[in-house]
């Protein structure tokens, strides 16, 4: 045979390779007589031929044979040389395919796989990403000790590659070489390290996958990349967000402290609330706040709710369940729902997951209580899983409804389905009292079912009821005794068995006529039912003996010599026990309290009572068993760890998170085109610094320069949150408004985009929440820039007015809030000035309250009319946080707008006013026109009547109307006043609700 | 993560294996089909199954098993997404996923699934980067490879994978500009013995097939976006946008799509479009039982029902069907016991009907519940929740593009218990 093929080869030449391995298989077939084993090894003789042919097309063939043979769990160990030598084949498609090969068997023939090292260390300098990238994937697969030091370096060094996918596999590497030689542990967590640095989205899912394989202890490496992949998250791929998502679960249990606690040391937190100093950290533990970072990752990941992806999803919602505060986690719910439509897979761990939920928290799902409706063409493991919940759910309210359809249910076909329905009527029954009667009547005429496994669940079920319920129950014990002639579930008859026996008293006649019955029957029954039945021998011998002493005696000898070593055991207790002779001592006299004592009903418990301890969402928690490398989710800190080691680098930030009297203020305006992150903590850490009276003077001027820069926040729209406000109303405004804010200035944020440059590509960073794409796309922020300093001009213009009021504000009196004409947020000198007077205020009177500036202003704009919906004329508001000049009671607005069409837009004025009774409205001036691409800001007074009601107008244009509407966030409403402390407290006392706007809710 | 990958068929052939770590030996399926044996039905197959070294989760997909190998904790619903990721790119490389496929295309299958994971952790499974890794296979390429030699494998780095927007490569060209959109709901409904409706819900998808130049933006924007509860996205639309604005704003991905997939607040009554009036019942102590259904629409907005289909699973007693249709036909496989009457169109002159006899097994007890029917059908050019696209605008782009949008409504889940 191989000297036939190998005729044919020098025949042929160069002939068609593929035609040489037909042929070769071919010619085969007929030659039974070799057997099996030749033609296999004569099949690989060519294989290796083709390979070491100079025709690539031959050689694909062959590795594609090959790829065949791997893919069918075929050995081609055997041809380890002759395809390693084609790893530096130029050819795509081969050298991928050696590739695969090479991972599969390089751990077999570990000397050989050596030769193709050098061919993978030259490819790692390929000026190809892909190819770099491909080889240290290959590189670090093949599995081979030697060459641990080359991958070490390999990894070193592709951690630093340019390319982002680069180093995506260098991430994949670490777990790799971790998982062949852990010895590398210190080099590899140095690498993860840096990688965990990484700015790029690629990168974040498997570095972190990294983390959570190798040192998923190493929780200090997370600490400076908390907020950086809070805030990249929304971007990273979905199977990374997954991992992130569970990470940080993790995370957060071990930083923040609980938001489940319930605040009870008020009268504490009262004396201290106002004290930043030392007794700030004090404070933490009596009152909660939300640490602003825990926030951050609680709001960045609900938009991934709605991700198509079921895995991210199921993240998202266990990282509610585990981490936010019970009133937000309901929002899950509704995802989880949507879930159900899914495949049957995903159906089956999304109800595991739900059926643990809907123990602790009831209420999460209950508006869904139909959507867990079984139906007939569901699996049985679906059906019950949908049961368990509906279980679950059930309450005085729902249980009638819920009851019609068990009864539905309990028809089924799929018998087993109808059999763990009627367990779940018994756990109904026993957990909500008014029905219980109800579902004993109903499993009683189940009893008359003609299908036996519906007996007999529900004779098991009966009893179990019926030694809940005390009370008289002999007529269902009766019937119950006439189903022992006909029932034959082993189960079944030994509930019934039991039953008589525990109620032998209650029904004196049938009892003993019963144990005739059985003692008849008894060796051919089951062993759980002669167990039963010696049971109700010893309770009739004991409380009938005249009766039934001869039968007990008859079934004791009976069960003495019976083949079940157990039922023999119990017999030998049995009778010492109820048999009075010499030998048996003091424990015959209360033969009678043993046997007949009074039982604890069984509880009847969801199977998922105990599941709760382990994280949702996780392997672990499907099984209920820890699955290797469980990382348990800990319990919440008493005392949050220090917070400032999430802040990034920057000094000053640092500075302004320890709470310490001197904090500064400063909006940091320097930042705004660098890091997001920073942007984001800061404007949290400055609302969280107290506004101090003593050292004023020292400051403003700070505050001056700060608010000036702070204009280009503004009206640019960048992430700063809300301004400080004073004391009073700080705690109260903060949570409502920022969240709102935030979100609406992003996407403000993304039409500015959006209008100024037409790039598509930039317009799609918009889904970024953070302004780190401004650092990246320099277009971009140059544009804002110069939009910024037109604006910048147009209101040093309208500064002037302000600053000759502010100077008569001197002559008003104390008592009144100030009316501080101040029409932007921004102008350089008002503020100072006014805080100037503060310091006035303070130092002479003390039951003064002043209206101070906002030290500064957000920047947060919201969306008043789109360009799209308003034919090219866009608007958005702003609130100032200024008193307005309209009036006292009026808190002023800024509306900006925006001509994006290509014409001028003429007469913008304000129509019709639809405002709730009592509201009003001061409307600005008609703007004869605004020219292409031009932008004017008015201010108009809006008088809200402290509430929250919405303010809708029409905001007109020569040829158009457009409705529109304001609403305020409550924060917005505050007037922001300076106080002593003294006087703070004062006004706290006499405002006992404040508190309870501070308690977290 | 995934260590290891079984493809088995119907028949236990364990018919395709790929490790992404050391080598898992074949004989852990043998786990997998000890619970097989036990599930009885492929359908009661538990997802996860716990081995002594490792657990199995699996998938079953078009007669097929997913089952793949993990070592350690990993979320079970991040391999069972995966999993099923993995069988929709075979559906979309060979336009089935079936064994005879893979088997036929087996190199590409490796090559593919070589690229989807690494180290057990997906490194690109998004289809528009994969397709520039490696082609697809036709006829045409293959013929064209044969003579050139070029190969079904990409040599560079997909654009996408590097960039913000995965799903989309650069430079699309077409002649023709277009850009359609379906707007598929599905009537979810369990529907009681009297006719009245226990449960109904309304669940939506928006399935996009864009073919449009270049980088197009689009945006597009509902009359009634407040009818939508929860909905969930592709990731190429803009969250934010949709939060305050309520307007699909994206930059779609090149070819077929879902955009969105949404829920109709339960708030808003459910219109059925057809009832069915039926009459089954079983003679005590007979081998005989009576079978009579009725279609007729209701509240079907002055549309046409049409595909209606019922199916039946009747009790395991039934022998046997004696039936006559007044429109369609029917089967009834003895073996499955489930009943199938193809309908086709509702007129409303003449009603729908099914009727005959039962042929029961003799001597067995007659089956305690009436079988529920499972009802499809579908109404062209109609949302049932009123849902109404208001305008599509792009962005981004000159030419001006061919768009449209078709409605359906189609019976998801929709039994009738009887």
């Amino acid at each position: 045979m191989t000297s036939n093929s190998f005729a044919y080869n020098e025949h042929s030449g160069g002939g068609e390779a593929t035609e040489l391995g037909q042929e070769a298989t071919s010619t085969i077939s007929p030659s039974g007589a070799f057997g099996l084993f030749s033609s296999d090894l004569k099949k690989n003789e060519d294989l290796k031929q083709m390979l070491e042919s100079n025709k690539d097309s031959a050689k694909l063939d062959a590795m594609k044979r090959i790829v065949g043979m791997i893919a069918k769990g075929k050995n081609a160990s055997e041809l380890f040389p002759a395809v390693v030598k084609n790893v530096a084949s130029k050819n795509i498609e081969i050298k991928k395919l050696v590739y695969v090969y090479l991972v599969r068997y390089a751990e077999e023939q570990q000397d050989l796989a050596l030769l193709s090292i050098s061919t993978f260390q030259r490819a790692l300098k390929d000026p190809n990403q892909l190819i770099r990238a491909s080889a240290l994937r290959v590189l670090s697969s093949i599995r081979v000790p030697i060459i641990v030091p080359i991958m070490m370096l390999a990894i070193k060094e592709a951690s630093a590659d340019l390319s982002p996918y680069v180093r995506k596999n260098a991430a994949h590497a670490i777990q790799k070489l971790y998982s062949l030689d852990p010895e590398q542990k210190e080099m590899l967590i140095e690498v993860i390290e840096k990688l965990l640095k990484d700015k790029s989205t690629l990168v974040a899912g498997s570095v972190v996958m990294a983390f959570e394989e190798v040192c998923p202890d190493r929780i200090d490496l997370i600490h400076k990349n908390y907020r950086k992949l809070c805030n990249l998250l929304v971007d990273v791929e979905e199977w990374g967000q997954v991992v992130i998502i569970h990470m940080l679960t993790r995370y957060a249990r071990t930083q923040f402290v609980s938001p489940w606690k319930e605040d009870d040391g008020l009268e504490d937190h009262e004396k201290n609330f106002y004290e930043s100093d030392e007794e700030k950290t004090d404070r933490k533990k009596r009152t909660y706040a939300m640490d602003p970072d825990h926030r951050l990752l609680i709001r960045n990941t609900k938009p991934l709710l709605q991700s198509r992806n079921a895995a991210v999803v199921m993240a998202v919602a266990q990282l509610y369940w585990h981490i936010a505060p019970k009133s937000e986690a309901g929002i899950i719910s509704k995802s989880l729902v949507r879930l159900l439509r899914s495949n049957r897979e995903v159906q089956y761990i999304v109800l595991q997951n739900i059926a643990t939920m809907s123990i602790q928290r009831k209420g999460m799902f209950e508006p869904y209580l139909k959507s867990f409706y079984v139906r007939s063409t569901d699996p049985t493991m679906i059906k019950t899983l949908k049961l368990e919940i509906l279980t679950n759910l059930a309450n005085e309210a729902n249980i009638s409804t819920l009851l019609r359809e068990f009864q539905t249910y309990v028809k089924s076909q799929d018998k087993q389905f109808a059999a763990a329905t009627i367990q779940t009527i018994g756990r109904c029954a026993t957990n909500i009292l008014e029905v219980t009667d109800t579902c004993l009547n109903g499993l009683v005429c189940l009893l008359s079912n003609k299908d036996e496994i519906v007996v007999a669940e529900s004779v098991v079920v009966i009893k179990k009821l019926l030694q809940m319920q005390p009370a008289q129950h002999g007529e269902i014990i009766k019937h119950m005794a006439k189903l022992l002639d006909s029932i034959t579930v082993p189960v079944a008859r030994a509930s019934i068995l039991w039953l008589i026996g525990e109620n032998c008293e209650r029904v004196p006649k049938i009892a003993p006529d019963v144990l005739r019955k059985m003692a008849k029957s008894f060796t051919t029954e089951d062993d759980l039912v002669k167990l039963q039945i010696l049971n109700l021998g010893a309770k009739l011998y004991l409380t009938n003996s005249k009766q039934t002493k001869l039968l007990t005696q008859y079934i004791l000898n009976l069960g003495k010599y019976d083949q079940n070593y157990d039922i023999r055991d119990r017999t030998r207790f049995i009778r010492q026990l109820i048999v009075p002779n010499e030998k048996s001592g003091a424990l015959s006299k209360y033969a009678k309290k043993i046997f007949l004592a009074q039982k604890p009903a069984p509880v009847l418990e969801s199977p998922f009572k105990d599941r709760d301890h382990f994280q949702l969402g996780t392997l672990s928690h499907i099984l209920n068993t820890k699955a290797n490398g469980y990382l348990e989710l800990s319990d919440w800190p008493e005392v949050a760890p220090d917070p400032s080691v999430r802040n990034v680098e920057v000094i000053e930030l640092a500075k302004e998170r320890t709470p310490s009297g001197k904090a500064k203020k400063e909006n940091p305006p320097k930042k705004f085109y660098s890091e997001s992150e920073e942007e984001e903590d800061s404007s949290d850490s400055s609302s969280d610094s107290e506004s101090e009276s003593g050292s004023e003077s020292g400051e403003q001027d700070e505050e001056g320069d700060s608010s000036g820069d702070s204009s280009e926040d503004s009206s640019s729209g960048s992430g700063s949150g809300s301004g400080s406000e004073s004391a009073v109303n700080k705690r109260t405004a903060k949570r409502s408004s920022k969240t709102k804010e935030k979100g609406d200035s992003d996407d403000e944020e993304k039409e500015n985009e959006k209008s100024e440059t037409s790039e598509s590509s930039s317009a799609e960073s918009s889904s970024i929440e953070d302004s780190s794409s401004e650092s990246e796309s320099g277009s971009e922020s140059e544009s804002k820039s110069r939009k910024v300093t037109k604006e910048k001009e147009k209101n040093t213009k309208q500064d002037r007015n302000p600053v000759t009021k502010g100077v008569s504000l001197l002559d008003l009196d104390d008592f009144n809030p100030v009316p501080t004409p101040v029409v932007r947020p921004t102008t350089a000198l008002s503020p100072s000035l006014i805080a100037d007077l503060e310091g006035l205020n303070l130092s002479t009177s003390s039951s003064v309250i002043s209206v101070s500036t906002p030290v500064f202003v957000p920047g947060k704009t919201h969306m008043l009319l789109h360009r799209m919906s308003g034919k090219g004329l866009a608007a958005h508001y702003l609130f100032s946080r200024q008193p307005c000049i309209f009036g006292s009671k009026m808190v002023s607005v800024q509306i900006t707008l925006n001509n994006t069409t290509d014409r001028k837009i003429e007469n913008i004025h304000i129509g019709e006013k639809k405002l709730p009774i009592g509201m009003e409205m001061h409307v600005f001036n008609p703007i004869e026109s605004l020219e292409p691409e031009g932008s004017i800001t008015v201010s108009v007074g809006i008088d809200f009547c402290d509430s929250t009601q919405t303010a809708s107008f029409q905001l007109c244009t020569k040829d158009d109307c457009f409705s529109v509407n304001i609403q305020p966030p409550v924060g917005e409403l505050l007037l922001p006043v300076t106080m002593s402390e003294k006087d703070f407290k004062k006004e706290q006392a006499c405002l006992s609700a404040l508190h309870l706007l501070s308690k977290p809710r | 993560m995934i260590h290891s990958l079984f493809l088995i068929n119907c028949s236990g052939d364990i018919f395709l294996e790929k490790h992404w770590k050391s080598v898992v030996s074949q004989s852990v399926c043998d786990y997998f089909f000890e619970a097989q044996e036990k599930a009885a039905d492929v359908e009661n197959v538990p997802p996860v199954i716990s081995t002594p070294h490792h657990y199995l989760i699996s998938i079953y997909r078009d007669k097929l098993f997913f089952v793949s190998v993990i070592q350690t904790e990993v979320p079970p619903l991040f391999v069972i997404e995966f999993l099923h990721r993995v069988a929709d790119t075979f559906q979309d490389y060979f336009g089935e996923c079936s064994e005879a496929a893979i088997k036929d295309n087996v190199v590409i299958v490796y090559e593919l699934l070589e690229e989807m994971l690494d180290n057990g952790f997906p490194l690109a499974t998004e289809s528009n980067i994969l397709k520039e890794l490696i082609k697809p296979p036709t006829i045409l390429r293959s013929v064209v490879n044969s003579i050139t030699g070029s190969s079904n494998v990409g040599d560079t780095l997909p654009t996408g994978q590097l960039s913000n927007i995965p799903w989309r490569r650069a430079g699309v060209k077409y002649t023709n500009n277009e850009a359609y959109f379906d707007v598929v709901e599905e009537i979810d409904a369990i529907i009681d013995k009297s006719g009245s409706t226990v449960f109904a819900e309304i669940q939506g998808v928006i399935d996009a097939c864009i073919k449009l130049s270049g980088m197009p933006d689009l945006s597009l924007s509902f009359m009634n976006p407040r009818l939508l509860d929860d909905v969930s996205f592709h990731p190429c639309i803009r969250f934010k946008r949709w939060e305050s604005e309520r307007v699909l704003s994206f930059i779609p991905p090149d070819g077929n799509f879902r955009l969105i997939s949404y829920r109709v607040s339960s708030q808003n009554l459910v219109a059925i479009p057809v009832y069915v009036k039926h009459s089954i019942s079983f003679k005590e102590n007979s081998s005989c039982g009576r079978f009579d259904i009725t279609i007729g629409p209701k509240q079907n907005m002055g549309k046409t029902i049409e595909g209606i289909t019922v199916t039946v699973h009747m009790p395991k007693v039934v022998l046997n069907m004696n039936l006559t249709p007044t429109q369609g036909s029917y089967t009834f496989d003895p073996v499955t016991k489930v009943l199938t009457w193809d309908v086709g169109k509702i007129t409303p002159q003449k009603l729908p009907s099914l009727k005959g006899l039962i042929n029961l097994q003799s001597g067995a007890p007659k089956p305690e519940e009436n079988p529920s029917l499972n009802i499809q059908f579908k109404i062209q050019q109609l949302a049932i929740s009123g849902l109404k696209v208001n305008r599509l605008d792009m962005y981004g782009e000159k030419y001006k593009p061919f768009k449209g949008v078709k409605y359906v409504t189609k019976a998801g889940k929709f039994q009738v218990r009887t």
